[in-house]
């Protein structure tokens, strides 16, 4: 049981994400997780207002079958699985955002400075959320896929496009994280 | 309906694996693009080279999907400016809050709200890149 409850290394993790890549293919559909977005929008009545989103939702059933599934697990693992969340994070990244102004950094998954209550006062917070999602949503369907089917799907299919979108990625990381996040913090 | 609800149980199976790995957090993903740890690199570089090896088993007919059908994953659209583009887009959403697609929805779980918001704005992104879609250089 202590394995349960430890954090689990990437020697653990990322083979158990193949896995997941396996039985999804071996279902008979491609992994990836991004294209519910737009799914979403369709089941929401985007089809309406634009030709773009004019598909049958129905035949993407299974996905949102299996993004009910990645909500009920993530429900199961913060209530139970987890009862510790505390990251081993390197001294420097710590004392880095500590500079920043971010607080008890690495006691939990998800800063306060992001995910705090700062949301509900602040407009700053608000914004930083909900842009950083409108970015997601544009980016992974220019881009024709996020980490799921670009990077892991596309990239061990040795396809072109999905490495020219991982860069993308990285750039674009780093642009966040080196720039970006020290300006607004 | 029914013989999809093996989707559902690994959706639940996938959401557990990212949040016992800590492929959910935010900080984890800070400390990849700045270099700072192996842990996410390990983890998406562990999970690519393996599914290589899958793959080459796909390929080679050697495994069949469950209803005996030769498993070939649909070949990725094509262009620079919108692979390149969209995916830098997608980074900076990516590095800022710390989520990606599969894991927005597992952030349900940990932080309602929150999570709810970066959603909201991932559908609308979603929406307006619908609009515009014919409009953008590939």
């Amino acid at each position: 049981m202590d394995f349960i409850f430890q954090p689990w290394a990437w020697y653990i993790g990322g083979p158990l994400i193949a896995l997941s890549l396996f039985l999804y293919f071996y279902f008979g559909r491609d992994f990836g997780a991004s294209t519910n977005f737009e799914t979403l929008c369709t089941m929401a009545g985007a089809g309406k207002v634009s030709d773009y989103f004019k598909k049958d939702w129905k035949q993407r059933d299974f996905a949102l079958l299996f993004v009910v599934g990645l909500i009920i697990g993530g429900f199961i693992s913060s209530s139970y699985l987890i009862p510790n969340q505390t990251i081993d994070l390197n001294p420097t990244t710590v004392q880095e955002l500590t500079d920043l102004g971010f607080s008890n950094v690495g006691n939990q998954y998800f800063p306060d400075e992001i995910f705090g209550d700062d949301i509900y006062t602040s407009l700053k917070g608000f914004l930083i959320l909900i842009i950083s999602g409108v970015l997601i949503g544009f980016g992974t369907r220019y881009a024709g896929g996020c980490t799921s089917g670009h990077a892991i799907t596309g990239l061990s299919s040795l396809q072109l496009p999905s490495l020219l979108a991982v860069i993308g990625f990285f750039i674009g990381g780093i642009i966040a994280t080196w720039l970006i996040i020290p300006l607004i913090f | 309906m029914m013989k999809n609800i093996k989707f559902l149980i690994l959706g639940i199976f996938f959401a557990i694996v990212l949040s016992k790995s800590q492929a959910i957090s935010w900080y984890r993903f800070y400390e990849m693009f700045k270099f700072q740890s192996f842990h996410m690199f390990g983890i998406i570089g562990g999970a690519v080279v393996i599914s290589a090896i899958i793959m080459q088993l796909f390929k080679s007919g050697k495994i069949k999907d469950i209803n005996g059908n030769k498993i070939v994953p649909k070949p990725k659209k094509k262009g620079f400016i919108s692979t390149i583009f969209g995916g830098t887009l997608f980074g900076l959403g990516w590095g800022i809050s710390g989520a990606c697609a599969a894991p927005v929805f597992v952030i349900l779980g940990f932080k309602l709200v929150p999570a709810i918001i970066i959603l909201a704005g991932a559908l609308l992104g979603a929406f307006l890149y619908g609009l515009i879609s014919k409009k953008l250089p590939n």
